[in-house]
């Protein structure tokens, strides 16, 4: 059961705007992207879980051409604010890295 | 270049990312070669957080734009074309677009040029917001809710994001340099071949993928692009000789910033690159077909940001053991008693404050919770952050914690630990928070209704507008 960081060559986040947060997962090919992009481990549910969302929120794009999956969602808190941590969202992705890939079976995207 | 454009293409020359970021003279000079019709450059963004807007300063220096822009204005007049600037002063405000006009007015008198400068204003009247609300005219985007009266009032400015509209008009009446107010990122760049009936679609999508200027190329480092817009599609290319434009980082900048890769909202529709086709047309050039523009009533999306309460913080370094071993209790018990130590001081005055702690080196960046049985890390920092309704109750407070935060030790009744302060005094005045509170658009009648458009006379000193 591999982790997503050992199936991606790259993974970024970034804000897409003061409201949201967009996760890009580049895959390290169309086998690593065609065998996980319906993982559980990165869908809504799991994704609203890691981010403290509401999962009806979270988008999900696969983006064949590049073997990317494209998780966009809101902020839990607008950028900015009293308490910012992460005021580009630019570390959002590590908590991500560690996720178990293909523990069941896929789900439609 | 080793590869020319379709001969019927409009060409925009991008010279960078941002203006202020570093323009090249000796890639204006390449472009410049390729006959472009037009230099435009966006000099904007929400990127970089609220403060910029809530106060109209800009994010990059005054140097740095001034370099930038005489190094554009220099290559505008001598290539006899227009240029284009989205959203001046990083927030695109009024106060923000007359502090880049007026630079632009000082450049062009060291120059001894007199271009015919266009002034687009996009600043918004919380009266008339009110009054687009009341009517029904304003619409939240998700996660906002409807928009309230308090949320308008707590901001110190709100903008309206432009369309190429109102730079196609200035341009049609003879402007040089249109410096516009916020705008979308891709506006200023689409206006050129929109405005000379280029396919629209191909226009906003060439604008999109070089907003950012090098970075939809094989080295981003090199900031200069240039993109022409034909009858069918769009061709794109960097401008640095060692670089390249590939199907694979042209298609892979639509998934930069954007929370949907395939589908742009714009004032007056949606780009939709579902279909897009992307081609080498040489080692170094990519060619685009098959984007898509659905047209939609007009709306310009809204951004506001005002400021909130004040900040004082001190940064302390440890690395005892002892209070390494257990971070997470070690910080519960500190923060618990400077909470105490503040309320005991100031007494019901403490109600309006807020103290963090933030550790790190542990888990300051994410604020999770750490897995038991974590290795303990060698080093860590402790940020302290105390919030009030103004800065002096802020460092009050801050004052009223120091000797608990330098001394507290990991274990009580042992003796008191001194850890490693980096500045004396240990307190900064961090200033302000800002935020954002706006996450709407505005329905308007036409792309001019909430646009003021002023011509800009380089003899004359600039105005500041009353309001702000």
């Amino acid at each position: 059961m591999p982790s997503l960081a050992e199936v991606c060559r790259y993974v970024r986040s970034k804000n897409a705007g003061p409201f949201w947060v967009t996760v890009d997962l580049f895959f390290d090919g169309p086998d690593s992207f065609r065998l996980y992009r319906d993982d559980p481990a990165i869908g809504a549910e799991a994704i609203a879980a890691l981010y403290g969302v509401e999962a009806g929120l979270v988008k999900r794009f696969a983006v064949d051409d590049l073997n990317v999956v494209k998780l966009s969602f809101p902020r839990a808190q607008p950028q900015g604010g009293v308490v910012e941590r992460d005021m580009h969202a630019g570390q959002a992705y590590a908590r991500l890295l560690d996720a178990a890939l293909g523990g069941t079976a896929p789900s439609p995207l | 270049m080793d590869q020319t454009f379709r001969d019927d293409g409009v060409r925009v020359l991008v010279p960078a990312g941002a203006l202020g970021s570093g323009v090249r003279a000796d890639e204006l000079e390449i472009g410049l070669r390729l006959a472009p019709h037009a230099i435009a450059i966006d000099a904007g963004s929400t990127d970089s957080g609220p403060s910029y807007l809530a106060t109209g300063r800009s994010k990059y220096s005054r140097q740095s734009l001034k370099r930038d822009l005489a190094l554009m204005m220099d290559a505008r007049r001598r290539a006899g074309i227009p240029l284009l600037i989205g959203s001046c002063g990083t927030s695109g405000c009024d106060m923000a677009l007359d502090w880049t006009a007026e630079i632009v007015r000082e450049i062009a008198h060291e120059q001894g040029d007199s271009p015919r400068i266009a002034l687009l204003y996009s600043e918004q009247d919380k009266a008339v917001l009110k009054a687009k609300a009341a009517a029904g005219a304003v619409r939240p985007l998700a996660p906002m809710g409807p928009l309230a009266a308090e949320s308008l009032d707590a901001c110190a400015h709100i903008v309206a994001l432009l369309g190429p509209e109102p730079y196609i008009a200035a341009l049609e009446q003879g402007a040089d340099i249109v410096l516009g107010g916020r705008t979308t990122d891709t506006a200023a760049l689409a206006a050129t071949p929109l405005m000379r009936g280029a396919h629209a679609a191909a226009a906003w999508h060439a604008a999109k993928i070089t907003e950012c200027g090098g970075l939809c190329t094989t080295h981003p480092t090199h900031p200069g692009v240039i993109f022409s817009v034909d009858a069918e599609g769009f061709e794109v290319a960097p401008l640095a000789p060692e670089s390249a434009c590939t199907p694979y980082t042209v298609s892979a900048h639509m998934l930069y910033e954007n929370s949907d890769p395939f589908r742009l909202v714009e004032p007056g529709g949606v780009l939709d690159v579902t279909e897009a086709r992307y081609q080498a047309v040489s080692g170094r050039m990519v060619r685009v077909t098959g984007s898509r523009f659905e047209t939609r009533p007009y709306t310009m999306k809204l951004e506001g940001a005002g400021g909130g309460p004040f900040q004082t913080m001190m940064l302390v370094g440890i690395e005892d053991p002892k209070v390494l071993e257990d971070v997470d209790g070690f910080v519960g018990r500190m923060l618990h008693a400077l909470r105490q130590r503040v309320r005991r001081t100031l007494g019901a005055e403490a109600d309006g404050v807020d103290l963090s702690i933030r550790p790190y080196g542990w888990n300051a960046v994410s604020g999770r919770e750490v897995a038991a049985g974590a290795p303990p890390p060698r080093e860590i920092g402790l940020l302290f952050v105390a919030t009030a309704p103004t800065q002096a109750m802020a460092t009050e407070a801050a004052k009223i914690c120091n000797p608990f935060f330098f001394h507290f030790p990991a274990r009580e009744g042992t003796e008191l630990p001194s850890y490693a302060f980096p500045f004396s005094p240990a307190e900064i005045e961090r200033g302000q928070v800002f935020e954002f509170h706006l996450n709407h658009v505005v329905e308007t009648a036409t792309p001019f209704e909430l646009v003021r458009t002023r011509w800009l006379d380089v003899a004359e000193p600039v105005e500041t507008p009353a309001h702000a």
